[in-house]
């Protein structure tokens, strides 16, 4: 069946007519000029961009279904404009068998609502004790290519060396959750004056930077490429910015809460505003911005970690660490990245879907919009404006840190190989 | 007026020294003939421990009974506490039990704010000591300690100089004392190894050193703080000995204060750690008057966040 998307504007530059047709971008033709379609979409005063692409995600099945499933994170995902999601390993049982990434796989073609591509542990049971089969699950059906303990940093840096050195086979990357452990025992938060008037246990950013710091020459060293997942401090950025210069294969994270939340929500105790790495300051805020606008940082992944009632409605030390971030990514990445002039649209395009699905190895994401491509797109009304309300997110969880504050930009429609996955902003 | 006591800093120096006042009129009153006040009659106060702490759980029983409360404890030995029940589970059993106020310590730092914030309860939340942040009653016995004997017992302590030394990083009692005391006019200094202070400590509204001997030069009061047991095998000094080298407060070091300048010590002592016996018990020690004005304290608390409705001071007064 084919649809003619009218009037729409790739990328927010001139509109055009796209016809989809057959899963793939069949035509495109100047505004009103293209053949009717079977269907026909009205797009005019919307961006298309092509399906975002998520390369850390927390769908929490198997083990924690009552969080999450990976149909209803899908659904979220459809809902924030994502094609492609990248399943953390850290679900129960752990993601470390060719078996649980298959199951995690399939499960995610039958839910439908975008892909849903496993992400291996990089050592058994997330232990950080030995390397998990990871040419197996390299070699399985669900192709896994990101490898990551996330939530637990590979400390060991024998073992990190080990395993940057062994996913070359398969041209796999190592995504570090950069966490020095002995330095943040029973963290709670940032380190700095903040966290002593609060009397919460610091996180310091060198924590975060020497790993990064080590990982870096590490991959320098063995010639691999790493992947620092959710950098969260300015000191993260300019080793990067170093290590790049340098020309070691690195590239590096943020996510949208560490784009525009600070510390300060800390002094409610609300465990909401709990996460792993934590909220820095308002300067950290600054230095990602600049480094996702320049490059530095290569993209946006939302680390969506959903989590039950009762681990966020209790005192801060036992809440759990972790914000939902699907349905609200694009929005925060319009407040804080293009409304401010710092990134265009191509360069959205660029940071949230073609630079994660490459280096995820994800080939039929993330592509250009030109004719023959498929057909896994977002349209995005940038002048819309609304309010996030828990209960109305697909997640079967409610802790986004957004409850109740105005967002920009709206996604108005997901398509996932020509299929709608969402239409006027409801899923399809 | 404010609802909950839940930080030193939610007190302004009005506020402060209302309760400071308010002490002291229930000192008086509560004399050796008259132990109870017929204040709370009808009222319920829930003492909530999740961390063992006999003195301030009974000077807070105390305080209560003598103002005519029903009081009920639970603590975290022999209750659903230690049964893994929630803090939120837990306040709503309170709340349906008719408790008007909740008195709470908690391992956790901000479990205070978060029973009182989070509309689990609409009871009164006094904070009695939550994890590593706060401990603002043990900071209104200081000062009230500390004005009996530096400002006679009224006002507040403009210019007096206060130092707190020890472990100032995992204090709740020095992060209170330096916010109220603040409050008061005091000049406060903390005095700890670096490895006991916390990052940021630059930023808050006290002086910093390392140098014990030089803080306490002619200085009005001195308080000393527990080290903890657990501190030594976590490698923040070398020894217990180097630690009451440097930090320990010695006959020798208390002469370097005022002429009148007092210890004080929120209990309880590690006697030959950071304080020597002799300190303990000399005659600067108020350690023993700092636990009878504690209980004056929070009867000043409760009564001031529970008692003084406004309708019924109207009706006294007319």
């Amino acid at each position: 069946m084919s649809m003619v998307i009218r009037e729409v504007a790739p990328y927010g530059e001139e509109a055009v007519d796209m016809t989809i047709d057959d899963g793939r971008i069949a035509r495109i033709d100047p505004a009103g000029s293209a053949p009717a379609g079977e269907r026909e979409i009205d797009a005019s005063g919307l961006i298309v961009l092509p399906g975002l692409v998520d390369l850390h995600t927390h769908l929490r099945e198997p083990g924690r279904e009552d969080a999450e499933t990976i149909e209803s994170g899908t659904a979220a995902a459809a809902l924030g404009g994502f094609t492609a999601v990248h399943a953390m390993a850290n679900t129960q049982p752990v993601a470390d068998t060719a078996g649980v990434v298959e199951q995690v796989w399939r499960r995610g073609q039958e839910a439908g609502y975008c892909d849903v591509h496993p992400v291996g542990a990089v050592t058994v049971g997330l232990a950080g004790e030995r390397l998990a089969e990871l040419g197996a699950m390299a070699d399985s059906a669900a192709r896994v290519r990101v490898f990551s303990d996330d939530g637990i940093c590979v400390s060991d840096a024998v073992l990190m060396r080990r395993a940057l050195e062994y996913v070359k086979a398969f041209d796999g990357v190592i995504a570090q959750h950069a966490q020095e452990p002995r330095l943040t025992e029973g963290a709670q938060m940032n380190e700095g004056e903040l966290s002593g008037v609060l009397g919460l246990r610091g996180w310091p950013p060198v924590a975060e930077e020497a790993i990064i710091a080590r990982d870096v020459l590490l991959a320098e060293h063995v010639g691999s490429r790493v992947h620092i997942c959710h950098l969260s401090t300015r000191g993260s950025v300019d080793i990067i910015r170093w290590a790049k210069q340098r020309g070691i294969d690195v590239t590096a994270e943020v996510t949208p809460h560490h784009l525009i939340l600070t510390e300060e929500l800390a002094t409610t105790y609300d465990p909401r505003y709990k996460v792993n790495p934590p909220l820095r300051t308002a300067d950290d805020v600054a230095a990602v911005r600049e480094g996702l606008a320049d490059g530095t940082i290569d993209i946006v992944a939302t680390d969506h970690a959903p989590h039950a009632h009762e681990d966020k409605d209790c005192e801060w030390g036992a809440g759990a660490f972790g914000m939902l971030g699907l349905q609200t990514a694009l929005s925060v990445v319009i407040e804080t990245m293009v409304e401010t002039g710092r990134l265009s649209w191509r360069e959205v395009a660029d940071r949230m879907s073609t630079a994660p699905a490459i280096i995820g190895r994800v080939e039929s994401q993330g592509r250009p919009l030109e004719v023959g491509e498929p057909a896994n797109l977002v349209l995005v009304d940038p002048r819309a404006r609304w309010h996030v309300n828990a209960d109305a997110l697909a997640s079967r969880s409610r802790n986004t840190p957004f409850e109740g504050r105005e967002m920009s930009g709206r996604v108005v429609a997901t398509f996932l190989r020509g299929r709608p996955t969402v239409l006027e902003g409801r899923l399809a | 007026m404010i609802r909950h006591l839940l930080s030193a800093g939610d007190l302004d120096r009005d506020e402060a020294i209302a309760i400071l006042d308010t002490a002291g009129e229930l000192a008086r009153a509560t004399g050796r003939s008259v132990k109870k006040l017929p204040t709370l009659r009808g009222r319920t106060v829930v003492n909530l421990f999740y961390e063992d702490s006999t003195r301030t759980r009974i000077s807070f029983e105390a305080a209560a009974k003598r103002l005519s409360a029903d009081v009920i404890t639970f603590s975290a030995k022999g209750s659903s506490v230690s049964k893994g029940e929630s803090l939120k589970d837990t306040a709503l059993t309170l709340e349906a039990m008719g408790a008007d106020a909740v008195v709470v310590r908690h391992s956790a730092s901000g479990a205070a704010h978060r029973l009182a914030m989070s509309g689990w309860t609409d009871c009164v939340v006094v904070n009695a000591g939550d994890g590593t942040h706060e401990h603002p009653t043990q900071a209104l016995l200081d000062a009230y300690t500390l004005r009996h004997h530096l400002s006679d017992g009224a006002g507040d302590l403009q210019g007096r100089r206060v130092v707190i030394v020890g472990d100032i990083l995992h204090s709740r009692v020095a992060r209170s004392n330096v916010l109220l005391l603040e409050t008061l006019g005091a000049e406060v200094t903390v005095v700890g190894p670096p490895t006991l202070l916390p990052v940021g400590v630059e930023g808050w509204p006290c002086s910093v050193s390392y140098d014990l001997d030089n803080a306490l030069t002619g200085a009005d009061a001195v308080m000393m703080l527990r080290v903890q047991n657990e501190r030594m095998n976590a490698a923040y000094f070398p020894s217990a000995r180097e630690y009451s080298r440097r930090y320990g407060l010695d006959r020798h070091r208390a002469e370097l204060l005022a002429p009148d300048g007092i210890v004080l010590h929120p209990g309880p002592m590690n006697r030959g750690m950071e304080i020597t016996a002799e300190v303990a018990d000399g005659p600067r020690s108020v350690v023993v008057e700092q636990v009878t004005n504690g209980v004056h304290v929070r009867m000043a608390v409760l009564y001031r966040l529970m008692g003084a409705l406004p309708e019924l001071e109207s009706e006294a007064g007319s």
